[in-house]
């Protein structure tokens, strides 16, 4: 099944990525041949399989109790931040 | 409203759990302190780290299903909601999608003495996002701040069968009211830790058919609600009305202007591209577990508001303000049960409590603290005054005292002598000293101006420094005046 142009350049605006003209075909024709391969498995009857959410079939989440630990200091939260304003991360002006 | 449409809302409410720590990692879920304090790799995002899940978080969400009347599912499963938004370090949010903890229940509303239930569709654990800050330095940036970062969050979903304002405020009303008596959310709507997205649409009257909803946002007091939602309904109807159709959106309510505006931002953003959290796998809650929390769910608002009115035979009104919130609750019936005496003494204790305590919590802004006044010690003053010890400015000063010195109303009353004069001697000496002193009303009275009781009895007290007991000196006033 073909991705359109249009549907490649809205699943790269959702991830945030700038393709060129010959990116955006390129791709199409890659993630079109990988929605192919994983199409194969609709082939098979899971009708009365429980839909699995987890590779982990058998396992369950594991709980831990509500304690307080420690984290980290501010500043070394902030050690590989582009750029900080007093102790918070600074960013380009949020417009909403 | 006009006569043609029909509002029909549906409401999100955000509530924060109030656990120790967040819901994925052991950071602090403390309010405020300075900007990235309360952070740590899990909650930055840093790539490498796996989530822990909060027992707690697990147990407040049951508890919560349970109170409201959902099916709690044994399985559940955490997703990622996929959007990048400086707030939002990792680019997704863990939350609940396709099997959220709990499903269906709802609310019992009471409106204009109308029974309503407004359904619920789902109850989904999640994190929180962090803050964003605007204009923290010179050249207009941001800021962020991650200290809310996986606060644990409860996402209540109602279905659209709120058809008016005043349902959609009762709803919100009643459903903090639940959240704080179970002990899960500390119900402040200023702070953010309670927060409600209301999903508003117009359909003509008489239809079954949904119209065009908008999401709106940022209402952080009933207030605004209202005012939000008011706006909305004249700007849809004059859409519809003008031939127009609604755009579905997110709209952003301006308290300063009392409108909503259109938030583009959010548009795009809507295909959020779930899918199953792989680091996390499902949620087990065995029946057991479900069982012991259930066993210890506390008696709820309505059943408490409906026990007070069957049992000690209390107003609506009165039942409904006892049970506001849980600390009053607990303190009438701590109160009642010291005071060991029937409806009468109950009525007596829920005026006291509704009024003359509440007047001096609200000035000494106290909230719901009832300062250093103790059930007993409210017990004793109801206890004094059945005795006829005590009357009324005799009673607003022992709470006054017992409220911010605390102590043993009968030992106040002696001390600083307010007991309530009721011996007839005394009250007779009185109102024969009134009786000489006003000859003239005297006269009046007896020749059939019945009103001259009250001036009189008045004239009475005055003398005795309001000590005196009124039923006493009525009677007494009355013999002598052979009326």
């Amino acid at each position: 099944m073909a991705l359109s142009p249009e549907e490649v350049r809205r699943i790269a605006s959702l991830a945030r990525l700038r393709l060129s003209p010959e990116e955006e075909t390129r791709l199409a024709g890659e993630l079109s041949a990988i929605l192919d391969y994983v199409r194969q498995l609709e082939e098979l009857d899971v009708s009365g399989v429980e839909p699995m959410t987890h590779a982990l079939a058998s396992v369950e989440t594991p709980f831990r109790e509500d304690r307080v630990t420690p984290g980290l200091p501010a500043d070394e939260a902030l050690a590989n931040a582009p750029a900080r304003a007093g102790t918070c991360f600074q960013v380009p002006r949020i417009i909403e | 409203m006009t006569r043609e449409w029909q509002l029909v809302v549906g409401l999100e409410v955000h509530a924060q759990l109030l656990t120790r720590s967040k819901i994925f990692c052991g950071c602090p879920t403390t309010f405020g302190g300075e900007p990235n304090t309360h952070v740590c790799p899990v909650c930055l995002g840093m790539p490498g780290v796996l989530p822990a899940l909060n027992r707690q978080v697990v147990e407040f969400a049951v508890r919560t299903g349970l109170a409201l009347g959902c099916a709690i599912q044994e399985k559940s499963v955490f997703a990622r909601k996929n959007y990048f938004y400086p707030d939002l370090p990792k680019g997704y949010q863990v939350s609940q999608y396709e099997l959220p903890i709990c499903v269906g229940g709802g609310v019992d509303l009471t409106l204009d003495g109308v029974e309503r239930r407004v359904r619920l569709t789902r109850i989904h654990m999640e994190e929180d996002a962090g803050k964003n800050l605007h204009g923290v330095a010179a050249d207009g940036s941001s800021g962020v701040d991650l200290n809310r970062a996986g606060v644990p969050l409860l996402e209540i979903v109602s279905e659209p069968d709120i058809r008016s304002i005043d349902e959609a405020v009762e709803y919100l009303k009643s459903l903090r009211a639940i959240l704080m008596f179970l002990g899960v959310n500390d119900g402040n709507l200023e702070e953010g830790s309670f927060r409600c997205d209301a999903n508003v649409s117009l359909m003509p009257v008489g239809s079954t058919v949904l119209g065009t909803r908008c999401e709106l946002k940022n209402m952080n007091s009933f207030r605004f609600l209202r005012q939000a939602i008011e706006f909305e309904v004249r700007r849809q109807s004059e859409i519809l009305e003008g031939g127009g159709r609604v755009v579905q959106e997110t709209r952003l309510f301006d308290p300063q202007r009392g409108e909503t505006r259109s938030m583009r931002s959010k548009e795009e953003a809507h295909d959020y591209r779930y899918f199953p959290e792989p680091d996390l796998p499902p949620v087990r809650v065995p029946a057991a577990w479900i069982e012991e929390v259930r066993r210890s769910l506390p008696e709820l608002p309505r059943a408490r508001a409906a026990r007070y009115q069957r049992d000690l035979s209390l107003s609506a009104y009165d039942a409904g303000l006892l049970t506001a919130d849980r600390e009053t609750a607990e303190f009438f019936d701590a109160s009642v049960r010291a005071r060991g005496g029937g409806a009468e003494s109950a009525k007596r204790i829920a005026n006291l409590l509704t009024g003359e305590v509440a007047r001096l919590a609200n000035d000494a802004g106290a909230g719901t603290s009832r300062g250093k006044l103790t059930p007993e010690a409210l017990a004793g003053v109801v206890r004094l005054t059945e005795a006829g010890t005590l009357g009324g400015p005799g009673i607003r000063q022992v709470l006054e005292e017992l409220f911010r010195q605390g102590g043993d109303p009968a030992v106040v009353v002696a001390s600083r002598g307010l007991a309530q004069v009721s011996d007839e001697s005394a009250v007779e000496g009185a109102c024969d000293a009134v009786l000489t002193a006003f000859p003239g009303e005297v006269e009046r009275f007896r020749a059939g101006e019945s009103k001259l009781l009250g001036f009189l009895v008045g004239q009475v007290m005055k003398g005795m420094k309001g000590k005196g007991n009124p039923a006493v000196v009525n009677a007494m006033l009355k013999r002598k005046l052979g009326a």
